[in-house]
């Protein structure tokens, strides 16, 4: 699966910020959750928490549970790892029922990340993370190797490791806490509103890495989260759960916002569902043309008549592999000469979304957005409508 | 002045000297009885009150009743207290101990419940959903959050118990106490003030010994100072 996230991957695949893309591949794997008419009642409750909800949950994907509060999404998290009994229904994981393992072995075999961190904070950032390796009776130099592994893993420094959590900052805590849910490598992670508790930065930067270490891990992931932007860029599918656990849909975040499946759907996922769509792909999905460009030195007829031929009045100076700027069509004399080029304001990479080239796009005269590599290079023009194709 | 008059009758000076020389193997012997009756008693207070503690964070509602009788004992004043017991058991160090020991529970049942009850319930929940058994959770997340309230209630309890192990030596438990008893009935402050002096001393001495215990027992609550 991971071999579609490298850079190399033709460009067209839907490969969203280098995550593994499940949805062109056919379903190889069995779910590693499947939850069958799973309910809860709370004693005393006059109406479910979670009502007979069914969902499969692929092996390698991360699956967002999203909705407003009260809709037993955190429930249905804690049914997962038994921290709650269902009322009625059963939760298969890889195939066997929940309830017949042993609740503690269940347990120290999902890894486990909630809100605020939990973190022991009488224990140093070491004995955190080997929680469940001790638990689980690891050695203790197979122990050490590990933590030192993970906290590289996570982006720590080992010097961390025998400070107390209380030193940290909310974003370090919350990088402890993912490594120490990692520690067993669990196949599935349960990770319950994890970020709730930090900044907007610091919150993006950690949804970035949990992608970045999903590339690189493919575990089972279950979010909760009542932030539907999270759900969205974060989620291979998203669940959008109502009040009392009713499941109203679970799809692909770009097919979810193509196609709302209920108004209460398209209601949660908010304003501006096209940008949103937008934000899910990437310039590399598009195949740029060449644009309206010609080389330095360029007879100005020449560059006249492919001005002509894109319905343009400004033409695009290259030399070489560089784009060097655009001047209108009235300001030619002579050969096109690179002194004197406006620069493009739009500049993006095969990796920006598309929202954000759209967004550059706006504010610039020529109405392109110019994409170039890593290096610089030119690699074709993204116009606007080729944009508005897509969430049409 | 009247006092001062009275107890300069028999000697010239508030403190002898001499007599303190002359008694220094009385002195030890007296302290030794004091932290001894004040070990046991905030010894056995203690397991008792973890008792009655576990009991109460199991069923909630025995907390009440629980801490209801520990402060109904911890009301009774100690000479009293004294009194009622020693027709059960005689004059000397069980009553006293006995009384001693009820004075402890109050304080150390309600720092043990509250030191666990301020445990966080996200790390409780997590130690839970990485698969403690719920036992080994409480010994070592629950009950080791709660260090720093449990030793602050020892702090407390044995202070209290070292003042009033000297109102003990009235009805024959020995300690400090039985100097000052000494010095009241022969009107002689030497050994009043001693007495009362060492007692108020070995408070002290163990209240900073549990500043101290703190401090070790509890690395991680200095963490946050250099953040």
């Amino acid at each position: 699966m991971g071999a579609l996230s490298d850079t190399n991957a033709p460009i067209g695949a839907i490969v969203r910020g280098g995550r593994h893309s499940t949805s062109r591949l056919p379903e190889v794997t069995a779910p590693a959750i499947r939850l069958d008419a799973l309910t809860k009642r709370y004693p005393g409750a006059d109406a479910d928490a979670v009502h007979e909800l069914d969902l499969e949950i692929p092996a390698g994907e991360i699956v967002a549970l999203v909705g407003p509060s009260g809709c037993g999404k955190t429930t249905t998290l804690k049914m997962i790892n038994r921290l709650s009994e269902p009322t009625s229904g059963t939760v298969e994981i890889n195939g066997r029922p929940a309830r017949e393992l042993p609740v503690h072995d269940l347990r120290r075999g999902i890894g486990y990340v909630i809100q605020h961190t939990g973190l022991f904070p009488h224990r140093t950032i070491a004995a955190n993370i080997a929680t469940v390796p001790r638990l689980l009776g690891w050695d203790k130099r197979r122990i050490r190797g590990r933590v030192e592994e993970l906290v590289d893993l996570v982006g720590l420094e080992r010097g961390m490791l025998d400070r107390y959590p209380a030193a940290l900052s909310g974003g370090q805590q919350q990088r402890v806490g993912v490594a120490r849910a990692l520690a067993a490598d669990p196949p599935i992670l349960l990770m319950d509103e994890p970020y709730s508790a930090v900044d907007p930065i610091v919150r993006a930067r950690l949804q970035d890495e949990l992608l970045d270490l999903q590339r690189r891990l493919h575990k089972t992931i279950v979010l909760v989260t009542h932030d539907v932007d999270e759900a969205i860029k974060l989620g291979d599918r998203v669940v959008i759960l109502n009040v009392g656990g009713i499941l109203e849909q679970a799809a692909p975040p770009a097919e979810l916002l193509a196609e709302p499946a209920s108004p209460f759907v398209a209601d949660f996922l908010g304003e501006e569902r096209g940008l949103k769509r937008l934000a899910l792909l990437r310039v590399r999905d598009l195949t740029p043309g060449e644009g309206p460009v010609v080389e330095v030195g360029t007879p100005v007829d020449e560059a006249r008549a492919l001005m002509e031929r894109h319905r343009v009045d400004w033409v695009g100076v290259r030399e070489g592999d560089r784009l060097l700027g655009w001047r209108w069509g009235t300001d030619l004399d002579g050969t096109v000469r690179a002194e004197g080029v406006r620069p493009f304001r739009a500049i993006v990479t095969p990796d920006s979304t598309l929202r954000s080239a759209l967004d550059g796009i706006v504010g610039s005269l020529t109405n392109v957005a110019v994409v170039v590599d890593d290096e610089g290079a030119y690699r074709g023009m993204v116009r606007i409508d080729e944009i508005s194709e897509r969430v049409r | 002045m009247i006092t001062s008059g009275v107890l300069a009758t028999r000697h010239d000076r508030m403190l002898s000297w001499e007599w303190v020389e002359g008694h220094s193997e009385e002195i030890w012997e007296r302290t030794l009885e004091h932290l001894q009756l004040t070990a046991w008693s905030v010894g056995i207070g203690f397991v008792i009150a973890m008792a009655m503690a576990l009991v109460s964070l199991r069923w909630r509602r025995a907390y009440g009743p629980l801490a209801a009788a520990s402060g109904a004992l911890y009301s009774i004043p100690s000479l009293a207290l004294f009194a009622i017991l020693v027709p059960f058991t005689g004059l000397g160090f069980r009553p006293v101990l006995i009384a001693l020991v009820t004075y402890t529970l109050l304080i150390l049942l309600r720092n043990i419940v509250a030191g666990v009850d301020g445990v966080p319930r996200e790390v409780v929940e997590a130690a839970e959903g990485m698969g403690y058994e719920p036992w080994r959770r409480f010994l070592a997340v629950d009950l080791r959050l709660a260090t720093p309230a449990i030793i602050g209630g020892l702090r407390v309890a044995t202070v209290t118990v070292i003042g009033l192990v000297t109102v003990g030596a009235l009805v024959g438990s020995g300690g400090y106490g039985a100097f000052i008893n000494d010095g009241l009935s022969r009107n002689f402050s030497t050994p009043i003030i001693v007495g009362g002096g060492l007692s108020i001393a070995m408070a002290v001495v163990f209240d900073l010994a549990f500043v101290l215990l703190q401090r070790v027992a509890t690395p991680w609550a200095r963490a946050g100072a250099h953040r």
